[in-house]
């Protein structure tokens, strides 16, 4: 392979890197507060991606479309809190996960219903504009998809680093009774994790389905849960942590198709969770559940 | 000391159970206002339940608690808090993720917007900025200002605990063993810091074991053993009561 296809593949690579990224802080936000899975969060980036790719058909803009389908996932990652891990609060954890995993399900099948199983594609010529960077090119939608995905990330950092609400959720992250006596209302800051943690996911639907200029109702499948990988390879509760590890995903993924083959490629991408759960099971930059504070 | 204020702090009748076993029961004291208030008696005796119980982290079995002739039983514990109680913790309850600093402004209450939220808080010009640095100065916490809070010594980490207490502006602060683990210069030291906050007009409800400490300090004591209130008056009364001595002879041998 030509150097310049490689760097062409790197490009790619990073691309869905930065999707990954997007939705394993959204896992992370929440895995970090409750120490559940969220497996819905797969089809919730499926469901926003669904909600701006038929928006950008409609011929609305595109930061509109984007929007929309931000606000569409976080919508239902409150409705996914309110009824799927709020009334199950005190039950062990596995519990609130199974009915995630009902939930994810149910979308799943909501979205077959409502857009069919076959592949939806946008037109040839939209959003096809590609600029060149010597010899190798990169296309508008990729610019944006890592530009969008690198300000999400920066902001969410920002957030939880230095903002009231951000010292909030760490708070309660850490120790939710300790938050609580301290006048934290923990299940409000839960129900904004749950609404970041949907925008994060919706933006990467939009986004990863822009990209590839097509989506399935399989993507959640596909693509949303390789973050969980991605969550796992840069320690779960490291927003670093992610912004390294999906791209070391996406470019291993792209690079495992380009040499080895497309058939291979999931194996690549799970085979290297599992072999960091072997071997560094806090991740790559730390951050598992080990500094999590004891209760009251 | 022969008229006591009214008080701020109300317990009547409180019991709290857990299966069979009463940690609680039927313990009704007052904590007057703008005093020193402290709670003694052997392992076990319930103290801690009674923390637990006062800021919402437990619901009493039975009985009533009230602040100011407010009622506070069956409030949520983040009620309890804005209410105006802060308590420390007997293990220290410090946030691994968080620099002494953060730690004064995490109790603090912003505004309520959205926007207030988003904001970077803790700049030195704004509100919660400057509570927390009087809290840092008052705790002599300067130098620490910026160190991870649980990487330092435990003595420091209890001020830092009492500092972040305070920044929530409470009217009554709950201390549980303020003095565990800290060297003879530091409890003198943090003696002279919690007389300083009752001169300023502070209602301190404490826990401690060390009756030096507490008969030096406190204005007013509660015994508890096997969860009833065996005893209460000044220090001196204290001392001196059978049911006390009693009760620290059998759990002492």
């Amino acid at each position: 392979m030509s150097g310049t296809l490689l760097l062409q593949q790197a490009i790619n690579g990073l691309t869905l890197g930065a999707v990954y990224t997007l939705i394993a802080l959204s896992f992370s936000l929440v895995m970090g507060i409750l120490g559940i899975l969220n497996l819905a969060i797969a089809e919730l980036f499926m469901i926003g991606g669904y909600v701006g790719f038929t928006l950008i058909i409609a011929g609305a803009p595109l930061p509109v479309a984007l929007l929309a389908g931000m606000l569409a996932a976080a919508a239902l990652s409150l409705v996914i809190e309110k009824i799927g891990y709020e009334p199950l609060r005190n039950a062990p954890l596995i519990t609130p996960m199974l009915s995630t995993l009902g939930f994810s399900i149910i979308l799943q099948n909501l979205a077959t219903n409502l857009w069919g199983s076959d592949p939806l594609q946008l037109p040839g010529d939209m959003l096809a504009t590609r600029i060149a960077l010597g010899e190798v090119s990169i296309g508008a939608m990729q610019l944006l998809v890592i530009g969008a995905a690198i300000v999400m990330v920066a902001a969410l950092a920002f957030v939880i680093r230095y903002t009231t609400l951000g010292r909030a959720l760490r708070a309660v992250a850490e120790n939710r009774d300790v938050a609580r006596l301290l006048g934290v209302r923990a299940d409000r800051i839960l129900l904004i994790a749950f609404l970041l943690s949907g925008l994060l996911a919706g933006a990467a639907g939009v986004l990863i389905s822009l990209h590839y200029a097509a989506i399935t109702p399989y993507i959640g499948v596909e693509t949303g849960l390789k973050a969980i990988a991605v969550m796992v390879v840069g320690g779960v509760t490291r927003t670093w942590g992610a912004l390294l590890a999906g791209p070391l995903i996406g470019l291993a993924e792209v690079a495992t198709v380009a040499y080895g083959g497309s058939q291979i490629r999931d194996f690549v991408v799970y085979g290297l969770m599992i072999l960091i759960l072997l071997v560094r099971p806090q991740g790559l930059l730390g951050g598992a559940r080990s500094d999590q504070g004891p209760r009251v | 000391m022969s008229t006591m204020p009214a008080p701020l702090l109300s317990l009547v009748d409180v019991t709290r159970t857990f299966g069979g076993v009463q940690a609680l029961s039927g313990v009704s004291l007052d904590v007057a206002a703008g005093r020193i208030t402290g709670v003694i008696g052997p392992n076990g005796a319930g103290k801690t339940t009674l923390f637990n119980v006062i800021t919402g982290a437990y619901t009493p079995t039975a009985g009533e608690i009230y602040l100011d002739g407010a009622r506070l039983t069956g409030l949520k514990p983040y009620q309890i808090a804005r209410a105006g109680i802060a308590r420390t913790f007997q293990n220290i309850r410090l946030f691994s993720s968080m620099s002494v600093w953060e730690h004064l402004l995490v109790a603090q209450r912003h505004d309520g917007s959205v926007f207030g939220r988003l904001l970077p808080a803790g700049l030195a010009r704004s509100k919660a900025g400057r509570e927390a640095e009087k809290a840092l100065v008052f705790f002599g916490l300067e130098k620490v200002r910026d160190r991870p809070a649980r990487e330092l010594p435990y003595g420091t980490q209890r001020k830092v605990e009492m500092a972040r207490a305070l920044t929530a502006n409470p009217r009554l602060l709950l201390l549980d063993e303020p003095i565990a683990g800290m060297s003879h210069e530091e409890a003198d030291e943090l003696r002279h810091l919690l007389m300083r906050l009752r001169a300023d007009g502070l209602t301190i409800l404490l826990i401690e074991h060390d009756m030096t400490f507490v008969m030096n300090l406190c204005d007013r004591i509660h015994v508890l053993d096997f969860g009833r209130q065996i005893a209460h008056g000044t220090p001196e009364a204290v001392r001196t009561d059978p049911a006390v001595l009693d009760a620290y002879l059998g759990a002492d041998t």
